[in-house]
């Protein structure tokens, strides 16, 4: 799928993960300016499409120009996987936007 | 190991969520042109502004309100580019404490 928001980075054109591929998200918890969800790390999820590349927060947040831009998806993850009590349909998702570097092949 | 950070609270039991509209105190006006004003100058990221707030205490992070929560990072951030010193801000601070002692 092509990117839906045009970034002016290249980083967009070479991501490491398709639409539809697994994935698992780090299981890590760094100190700094994290925008994964800590409730999140480790599951695996799809991925729903590529957003782009961006700068990456995690330097900005530390004064730095965050170059290079790294990938970004939004990867979508069955409720009932990451909530061991959800109650709701099973074809229930959530979907999260998760940078290229939190991210592993499943 | 910290693991998660006190900030990080999805997933986390809560109570409901407070759907009310409320206006805005002119303060708050005035922190947000000042944030975005610092943003398109250049001098500043929301990712410096998140990490900031990130970086409160708990407790003055479950007691201070939205707009507080910026000013309070939008401060340490200013600080830590050297834009303000904190003995310039300790000043002017005594400086305002005292004009509002005078006026009530």
């Amino acid at each position: 799928m092509q990117p839906q928001f045009v970034t002016r980075y290249a980083a967009a054109l070479s991501p490491e993960f398709r639409t539809g591929e697994k994935v698992r998200v780090r299981k890590t918890a760094p100190l700094g300016h994290i925008r994964t969800p800590f409730y999140i790390r480790g599951h695996v999820g799809e991925i729903e499409r590529l957003c782009g590349a961006f700068p990456n927060p995690e330097e900005l947040a530390q004064m730095r120009d965050g170059l290079p831009a790294v990938p970004l998806y939004r990867v979508r993850f069955r409720q009932k996987d990451v909530w061991p009590d959800y109650r709701g349909p099973d074809a229930d998702v959530v979907e999260i936007e998760i940078f290229q570097h939190w991210l592993e092949k499943a | 190991m910290i693991g998660k950070m006190h900030h990080d609270m999805g997933g986390q039991p809560a109570g409901k969520v407070q759907i009310t509209e409320h206006d805005y105190a002119e303060w708050e006006r005035r922190i947000d042109a000042m944030v975005q004003l610092l943003r398109l100058a250049g001098l500043f990221t929301v990712d410096e502004l998140r990490k900031n707030i990130e970086q409160l205490p708990p407790d003055a992070y479950d007691r201070l309100t939205y707009y507080e929560k910026w000013i309070s990072s939008l401060t340490q951030t200013m600080i830590q580019r050297g834009l303000i010193t904190t003995a310039e801000l300790g000043r002017k601070m005594q400086e305002v404490e005292k004009r509002c002692s005078r006026s009530s």
